[in-house]
């Protein structure tokens, strides 16, 4: 069997015309970034703080001058674009590490030219990471619906909805009970409950699924307005004021500068979304569930006749990711503020949606996506805080925009479970 | 275990799939169903495996009648079934396809593969079936899938193993390596009950058959039976299974393809600089295993594919680059491999479905209305002219049988003067008695002087119509053979083997199987 199969290399061609999409896209905007962030950049230094006060030992400030940093920075961009060229003229694709630091020196030079040219050009590092973990929490919880849904050939247009409907109920049953905890309960059962709906429509009755997950998102939207001008705004002492999940500090870890606050300085609902990540990615990879699961996304048929049940599979998935997007949805009650006003989840399911497709359908993966969009959406309000040059409307614009990129980004490179949003009839 | 089907029947609203079928599969036995695409073996098979429930009948294993509310209960009791198209998951490894359904697990319901890998190694080994658990399913070739179906099936310790059409989708090559482990399974003490329509293998593997025609058994016959006895038993009348064609009469070549190559969406080069030519009153048979660039190249021919390099020419004139109405236009007839997805409207009529590439011209057409009465009188015709079966031209394209479909999609190309003819899986899922007319119709055409080329996985209909054969593997050309080139050198050469070597090979292994057949 040793003998070389001579026929395989001709096979095997490299592809006919190398993309120039990558070293283009890289030489426009390294060119850019080299003049604004760099010659028109501001003379002042950027100051960024990396300890915040109760941390065990203090790392110093890191100063950097900003226009000669913007330079620095816009030249290293440029010399990743030459490379970039270089390779695809010798018709060899971009290795994939090149984006990547190139995105970490844009994101660099970004901060430096934005902080340097502010009012205050000073902003803390380690509040900027915490501050889009904390962001980033209802996204996570989002995305993690998403993914259990869609791995079970359900799209969850919905996770809006579930959020939405979770932050409600939260409100409301912690402000009549007096207890948060039973708040964040209520909020998994409702996000379970509108999950109900979707299963139902979208399995039993083979509705289509987008169209359902768009219907509920303006029912859920609709019912919690009502209620909210109805009920809670006739009495907020009584209807809207849940008090908040207290934030759990644990002693001596969460003194590590940076990391510290964000794994040891949560609320419940923070702790429960790295142990929810954690939970789905095992369940999802490791165990025999998380096969079937997986078998009924990709090829329901195939699942059927091995004796899987496919629609009840995909019935509980739904369900369970209701939950979890509804526990998501307490965060902005419970945590993040302690009241409940119209709309408050302002599009983060939608977003959620977005980290599932980023995320290539993998918790983990859209753990970090979720990350992201948190800190586009922590950072452009740090920066409308300390006044940049830019208009706090572009600012705002800022985690939209990354999610367009992002998603547009991967489009044709990510691959949905197969049976993604196909409803499964038997015969 | 003996395996007993009694007064088996389903019916789908008022239509009868199947009725009243009693069939005894005994112990270590290969059972064959033979019967007609259509004529319900599918069924029935999804009926013994669970999927269907009976509406009348029982199924009784070793004597005693057992219940099938769905395949476990089927796979509990000891059955198996390859399906004919695969139940695997294409992103799903080897071991995690088997294990699915009958997971070993550890505590916690952590999943344990290594159970599964090592089941699975102990089935290759023993019937050589060289299988790498770790491996992704959509990787394997597909005669390799095959065996991780069969694998599936053992691994749950079935005892009857049903296989659903399994040679459609093999090389020659791979049909033999399959019919020997049906071989060794059977002198294991598997009992095989084996779905085909292909006359040749099944007298080549069976112990006994059972020919089913519109769902019901016509009768049993011996293996030792003759082709063409057993192709009327399941065509119910007289089938001509060899045609008697002229030799050709080749002209000049008007048909040149040049160094055309064809680069997929994914960015692969499905086809690999092809360059031939078809003479008028000539067949060119483009033979290979499905996937090999075949759809791609009468789809650059017919100017659907963008990424296309090389020349195509008729009469001279540039084809590349021009609209598909442009290349219609200048005589090409096109019956692509899909019907129901390429070659018809479904929801449209017969008759709508019969101008679909005529309906802006004379005389179906005036100005910008359209002539109803004109579509109807050469529906007509065409319909009595192909002998299409149906009620009405203003019945749906739908409601009609495979064949009938095909006998439209081939009537409507053929309505109009040719100048190259291209036909694509021209009998696929035709029943046979079908065939033998499409057949016909094809050489006529060449016989008129068109030149023409088919594009069929089927070796039997390439060797049946073609004058010269050519063969296409990973979208190379391998060779152009004359017809008269013997099966086993084809096969070899479907599978990548050059023409030189493939007769070389040949005439060391005299043994081959003998290849008459439809």
């Amino acid at each position: 069997m040793s003998a070389p199969a001579p026929t395989l290399p001709a096979m095997i061609r490299p592809l006919a015309p190398v993309s120039w999409k990558t070293p283009i896209m890289l030489s426009v905007i390294g060119l850019l970034s080299l003049v604004f962030f760099g010659f028109a950049g501001s003379d002042q230094s950027a100051t960024f703080g990396i300890s915040t006060g109760g941390d065990v030992f203090t790392l110093p400030d890191l100063v950097v001058p900003g226009m000669a940093t913007g330079i620095v920075l816009g030249l290293g961009m440029c010399v990743l674009a030459g490379y970039s060229i270089f390779l695809a003229r010798e018709h060899r694709p971009t290795p994939g590490w090149v984006p990547m630091v190139f995105a970490a020196l844009f994101i660099f030079a970004f901060l430096v030219w934005v902080v340097s040219g502010a009012r205050t050009p000073q902003i803390s590092l380690a509040g900027l990471i915490a501050g889009s973990v904390t962001l980033a929490v209802p996204l996570v919880f989002g995305s993690l619906s998403g993914v259990l849904c869609e791995r079970a050939g359900v799209v969850n247009i919905a996770i809006e909805g579930q959020l939405l409907g979770g932050a409600f109920s939260a409100a409301i049953i912690a402000s009549v009970t007096g207890s948060p905890m039973l708040g964040l309960l209520a909020a998994a059962v409702a996000g379970a409950l509108v999950s109900v709906v979707l299963a139902i429509f979208s399995i039993k009755y083979v509705v289509n699924q987008i169209i359902v997950g768009v219907v509920l998102n303006v029912l859920v939207s609709g019912i919690t307005g009502f209620l909210f001008t109805t009920v809670m705004q006739e009495d907020p002492e009584l209807y809207n004021s849940p008090g908040r999940l207290p934030v759990i500090d644990i002693p001596g870890l969460s003194a590590i500068p940076i990391i510290g606050p964000i794994l040891f300085r949560q609320s419940i609902v923070g702790y429960l979304m790295y142990i929810a990540v954690a939970a789905v990615w095992i369940g999802l990879f490791k165990t025999r569930w998380g096969l079937r699961v997986r078998a009924v996304g990709e090829h329901p048929k195939a699942a059927d006749t091995l004796g899987i049940k496919v629609n009840t599979t995909r019935f509980v998935n739904v369900v369970l990711g209701g939950a979890i997007a509804g526990i998501g949805g307490s965060f902005f009650t419970l945590v993040a503020i302690d009241s409940f006003t119209k709309e408050i989840s302002g599009g983060r399911g939608f977003i959620a949606l977005a980290a599932v497709i980023f995320g290539r359908w993998n918790p983990i993966g859209a753990f970090f996506a979720a990350l992201l969009f948190g800190f586009a959406d922590n950072l452009q309000s740090i920066l409308t805080i300390i006044g940049t040059p830019v208009p706090s409307q572009f600012m705002a614009m800022l985690p939209y925009v990354v999610t367009v990129f992002a998603v547009a980004g991967l489009v044709g490179k990510s691959r949905a479970p197969a049976a993604d949003g196909e409803p499964y009839v038997k015969g | 275990m003996k395996l007993e089907l009694q007064g088996i029947s389903k019916a789908f609203g008022s239509f009868y799939a199947n009725e009243d079928i009693d069939l005894v599969v005994e112990e270590g036995q290969i059972h064959c169903l033979l019967g007609e695409n259509g004529a319900g073996k599918s069924t029935l098979m999804n009926v013994l495996y669970g999927l269907y429930e009976p509406t009348a009948g029982r199924i009784l294993v070793d004597g005693k009648p057992v219940v099938f509310r769905g395949p476990g209960d089927a796979m509990a009791a000891g059955i198996g079934m390859v399906h004919q198209h695969f139940m695997l998951v294409p992103v799903f490894t080897v071991a995690e396809n088997v294990a699915l359904g009958a997971e070993s697990t550890k505590a916690g319901g952590i999943l344990d593969l290594e159970v599964t890998r090592k089941k699975i190694r102990e089935i290759s080994d023993k019937y050589g079936f060289d299988v790498d658990p770790d491996a992704i399913v959509e990787d394997l070739p597909v005669g390799v899938q095959q065996r991780v179906e069969i694998i599936k099936a053992l691994v749950r310790n079935a005892e009857v193993l049903i296989l659903d059409e399994p040679t459609a989708v093999l090389t020659p090559q791979e049909t033999d390596e399959l019919l020997d482990i049906m071989r060794q399974l059977k002198s294991n003490g598997t009992s095989i009950v084996f779905i085909s329509h292909k006359l040749r293998e099944v007298k080549a593997v069976s112990d006994v058959i059972t020919v089913i025609r519109r769902g019901r058994v016509v009768g049993d016959a011996p293996p030792e039976a003759e082709t063409t006895e057993l192709a009327s038993m399941m065509v119910g009348r007289e089938v001509k299974l060899t045609m008697d064609k002229e030799p050709a009469n080749p002209g000049e070549a008007t048909f040149k393809v040049k160094n055309l190559s064809v680069i997929s969406s994914t960015g692969q080069r499905v086809v690999d600089d092809l360059s031939f030519e078809i003479h008028r009153g000539e067949i060119l048979a483009i033979a290979g295993v499905q996937g090999n660039g075949q759809t791609e190249l009468t789809e650059a021919i017919l100017g659907i594919q963008d990424r296309v390099t090389g020349s195509i020419t008729l009469e001279g004139k540039e084809l590349l680059g021009r609209s598909v109405k442009q290349v219609l236009g200048s005589g090409i007839g096109f019956v692509p491999e899909d019907r129901t997805v390429d070659g018809l409207v479904p929801e449209f009529t017969i008759a709508e479905n019969l101008v679909l590439d005529l309906y802006d011209k004379a005389p179906f057409a005036k100005g910008i209305s359209m002539r109803p009465a004109e579509v109807k009188k050469n529906a007509e015709s065409r319909i009595a002219e192909f002998d299409v079966r149906t009620p009405s031209a203003e019945n749906l394209a739908s409601s009609l049988s495979g064949g009938n479909q095909q006998k439209v999609v081939m009537a409507r190309e053929l309505s109009r003067p040719l100048r190259l003819f291209i036909a694509s899986q021209p009998t696929r899922g035709v029943d046979v008695g079908s065939i033998e007319f499409l057949h016909r119709r094809i050489v006529e055409e060449r016989d008129g002087g068109t030149p023409v080329m088919i594009v069929s996985t089927e070796l039997d209909e390439v060797m049946q119509l073609a004058d010269r054969i050519a063969v296409l593997y990973k979208g190379r050309l391998i060779g152009i053979v004359g017809a008269d080139t013997p099966r086993d050198v084809l096969g070899l050469m479907m599978a990548g083997v050059s023409p030189g070597e493939a007769e070389g090979s040949h005439q060391d292994n005299p043994d081959d199987m003998e290849g008459d057949f439809a």
